[in-house]
C-alpha cells in the first residue's frame, strides 16, 4: 500500500480537506461513482465529478472563484467576528469552538460577503462557508448576509445567496434564532424595491438557514442531490420511528414537490444566473 | 381538576393533598381542623413562593410546558369577546396546531393567532400536540393579510416545543412556509403584538413572532433549540439538558437582559397553572396598553420601527 492508495482508500481524509484548494498532484476519489481523478482534473470541473457528476462541497473562497469574472471580485465584509454574549459552554467553551473553526475555515465566521461580476454582470453575493461550524448561523452570519443585501440596494445590483448550513447556531442561542427574522426583513426589503434575489442550496442546507433567507429568493436553485430541508433526517426518523423514502429532502425530492424552481448544474451556474438576473433586470413592462 | 406535579413542586403537592384531606373531615373537631387547615395553606403558600422565587433554568422550562398550563384556547374567553374561530389554509388543510380567527380586544377588532396545544389524549392528537405543519403557518398568513386588509391589529400567542418534524411536513414546504411568514410579518402594515405563554420553541415560535412588541409571560422559554436537543447534539445525550438550558439562555428574564423582549408578564403566585384568571388579568393589563399605543402610531413609524428593530437584533464585533 502506497501513499496514493492509501488516500484513496480514504477518499474522506482528501475530502474533508477540500475546503481549501486541493493540495498540488493528488487524486481524489470520487465517493459517489468511486472513479479516481486527478485533482486538477476535479478543480477544473469545479469539483463536479467529470466521470458521474457528483458535487462536491465547496469552500467559500473556492466557490467565489468559481462564480466571478477572474479579477472582478472583492471579498468584503471581512471584519465582523462572533462574540460570545451568552458565555455559551458545553462540553467545550464557545470561544474555544471559535478559536478552533477560525484556524480551520479563516477568521470570517460562517459568511463571506463578495462584490464581483458574474459574466460581466456586478453582483452582490453572500456565500456560506460550511467549514466553518458546520455553516451556523450565529450574528455575524446574519449581519453579513444583511449587509450583502443592502449592498445591492445601494447599488441596486442583483444579490445571491449561496446556502450550506446545519442552522441557527446554538452558542448563541436565542439570539441566532432572531437572526432568521433579520435576514428575512432584508429580504423584504429587496422584494419591495425589486432587487432580485436568487438563492441557491446547497448541500446541506438545513434548519434556521433554509427556513428564513434561503428560502426567500426571488428564485430558488439548488444543486444536484443537495440535502435540503428543515429538520434533519435523524431527527424526523426518530420522530415518525420509520424508514425515511428514498432520496427524501434531495434536491429532486424537492424539485417533485414543487419547492424549489430549478436544479443546476456546478458547471452551468453562471451562464444560468446571468440569463436569470439578465431577464429579472429587464422589466419590459415598468411605468415609471 | 386534578393537577399533574412536577418533580420541584412535589413538596407543594404533599401540602396540597394534606389540605385536601383535612377539609374533607368535619365533625365535632371542626373549628381545630378549620386553624390547621389555615395554618398549612399560609405554610403552601410561604413554599410555593420560595420554591418559585427560587427555580434554575430547567425547572423554568419544564414549568414552560407544565400539563396544567393554560393553553391559548383557554386564554381566548377570558381576553377577547366575539371570537371566531376562522379555518384553514385555502390550499390543503386546517392545521389544529394553530388556531386563529377574528374577535374583540378593548373595542377593538383584532385578529388573533396562537398555537394550541391539546389537553387530552384524543386533542392532543387533533393538535399534533401544538406542533405545526405548513398549512398551518399557511393560515396564520392568510389571516395576517386578512388583518391588514382590513386595519386590524394582530396578537399572536406562541406556545410550541417546535414546527413539527415529519415526513409530510417536509414534503409541503416547511421552511418555505416558515421563511415567507418571516419576511411578510416584517412589512405587515399593521400593529402586530406577540406574547409567548409557554414555549418558544425555536423556528416554529418565531413563525407567528415577529411584529412590534414582544412579551414573555414570567415562566416561559424561547430558545433556539430545546434544552433536550441541545444536550443529544453538543453533549451526544439528552439527559444534559438541565446543563444544556443553563448554557442556552432561554427563561423570559434572560430575553429581557439580552434586550430582545419588551417586558415580562408577572404571573400569579405558583405559576399561570394556579390561577388562569389571575393570569389573564396581567396578560390584559400589558396588552391592552399596547394595543393603544400602537393604534396611535402612525403606519409609516410604525414599520420604520420594526424594520429597525429587527435590522439590530445580535451581537458581534466589528473590527474595523
Amino acid at each position: 500500500m502506497n501513499w496514493i492508495t492509501r488516500l484513496i482508500e480514504r477518499p474522506s481524509a482528501i475530502l474533508g480537506r477540500s475546503r481549501q484548494s486541493p493540495p498540488e498532484g493528488l487524486w481524489i476519489k470520487c465517493p459517489s461513482c468511486c472513479e479516481a481523478i486527478y485533482n486538477k482534473e476535479m478543480e477544473r470541473s469545479l469539483m463536479v465529478c467529470p466521470k458521474c457528476g457528483h458535487h462536491h462541497r465547496v469552500a467559500a473562497a473556492d466557490r467565489a472563484r468559481f462564480l466571478f469574472d477572474e479579477g472582478t471580485f472583492e471579498h468584503l465584509d471581512t471584519e465582523l467576528r462572533s462574540r460570545d454574549p451568552l458565555e455559551f459552554r458545553d462540553k467545550k467553551k464557545y470561544r474555544d469552538r471559535l478559536k478552533e473553526a477560525s484556524k480551520k475555515a479563516g477568521e470570517e465566521d460562517s459568511v463571506r460577503n463578495y462584490l464581483g461580476d458574474i459574466e460581466g454582470l456586478t453582483v452582490s453575493a453572500s456565500i456560506f462557508e460550511f467549514g466553518f461550524m458546520g455553516g451556523s448561523m450565529g450574528s455575524v452570519a446574519g449581519e453579513k448576509i444583511v449587509r450583502g443585501m443592502e449592498r445591492a440596494l445601494e447599488r441596486r445590483c442583483p444579490y445571491l445567496l449561496v446556502a450550506a448550513s446545519g442552522g441557527a447556531r446554538m452558542q448563541e442561542g436565542v439570539l441566532s434564532l432572531m437572526q432568521m427574522a433579520k435576514t428575512s426583513a432584508a429580504a423584504k426589503r429587496l422584494q419591495q424595491e425589486r432587487v432580485p434575489f436568487i438563492s441557491l442550496l446547497t448541500d446541506p442546507t438545513m434548519g434556521g438557514v433554509s427556513a428564513s433567507v434561503a428560502w426567500l429568493g426571488d428564485i430558488v436553485l439548488v444543486e444536484p442531490k443537495a440535502l435540503v430541508g428543515f429538520a434533519g433526517p435523524r431527527v424526523i426518523r426518530e420522530t415518525v420511528n420509520q424508514e425515511l423514502p428514498e432520496g427524501f429532502q434531495r434536491a429532486e425530492f424537492l424539485l417533485e414537490h414543487g419547492l424549489v424552481d430549478a436544479i443546476v448544474d456546478r458547471r452551468r451556474l453562471r451562464p444560468t444566473l446571468r440569463q436569470l438576473f439578465g431577464q429579472l433586470l429587464q422589466r419590459p413592462y415598468r411605468q415609471n | 381538576m386534578p393537577r399533574s406535579y412536577l418533580e420541584f413542586e412535589r413538596p407543594i403537592a404533599e401540602l396540597a393533598s394534606k389540605i385536601e384531606d383535612l377539609s374533607g373531615m368535619g365533625g365535632d373537631a371542626g373549628v381545630n381542623i378549620a386553624e390547621e387547615v389555615a395554618r398549612l395553606r399560609e405554610k403552601r403558600d410561604r413554599l410555593i413562593k420560595q420554591i418559585y422565587g427560587d427555580l434554575n433554568r430547567w425547572q423554568r422550562s419544564q414549568l414552560a410546558r407544565h400539563p396544567d398550563r393554560p393553553y391559548f384556547l383557554d386564554y381566548v374567553p377570558l381576553l377577547f369577546d366575539d371570537f371566531q374561530e376562522l379555518h384553514g389554509d385555502r390550499a390543503f388543510a386546517d392545521d389544529g396546531a394553530i388556531v386563529g380567527g377574528v374577535a374583540r380586544f378593548h373595542e377593538h377588532a383584532v385578529v388573533v393567532v396562537g398555537h394550541q396545544k391539546g389537553r387530552d389524549t384524543k386533542e392532543k392528537i387533533r393538535r399534533n400536540f401544538g406542533m405545526p405543519r405548513p398549512e398551518g403557518y399557511r393560515k396564520a398568513l392568510r389571516l395576517f393579510q386578512l388583518a391588514e386588509r382590513f386595519d386590524m391589529p394582530v396578537m399572536t400567542f406562541i406556545d410550541t416545543a417546535g414546527a413539527w418534524p415529519g415526513v409530510d411536513a417536509e414534503e409541503r414546504g416547511q421552511s418555505e412556509a416558515i421563511a415567507r411568514n418571516l419576511m411578510e410579518l416584517s412589512a405587515l402594515a399593521v400593529p402586530v403584538i406577540c406574547t409567548v405563554i409557554g414555549e418558544g420553541g425555536s423556528g416554529g415560535a418565531l413563525a407567528i413572532g415577529v411584529g412590534d412588541r414582544l412579551y414573555m409571560q414570567e415562566f416561559t422559554t424561547y430558545s433556539v433549540i430545546s434544552p433536550e436537543g441541545c444536550a443529544a447534539i453538543l453533549w451526544h445525550d439528552r439527559k444534559y439538558a438541565d446543563q444544556a438550558a443553563e448554557a442556552l439562555k432561554p427563561t423570559a428574564q434572560d430575553l429581557l437582559e439580552l434586550g430582545l423582549i419588551d417586558g415580562v408578564i408577572p404571573e400569579p403566585m405558583g405559576g399561570a397553572h394556579a390561577d388562569v384568571e389571575g393570569a389573564a388579568e396581567r396578560l390584559d393589563e400589558t396588552l391592552g396598553k399596547a394595543v393603544e399605543e400602537l393604534l396611535a402610531t402612525p403606519r409609516d413609524d410604525l414599520l420604520a420601527a420594526r424594520q429597525k428593530r429587527l435590522r439590530g437584533l445580535g451581537v458581534f464585533a466589528d473590527e474595523r
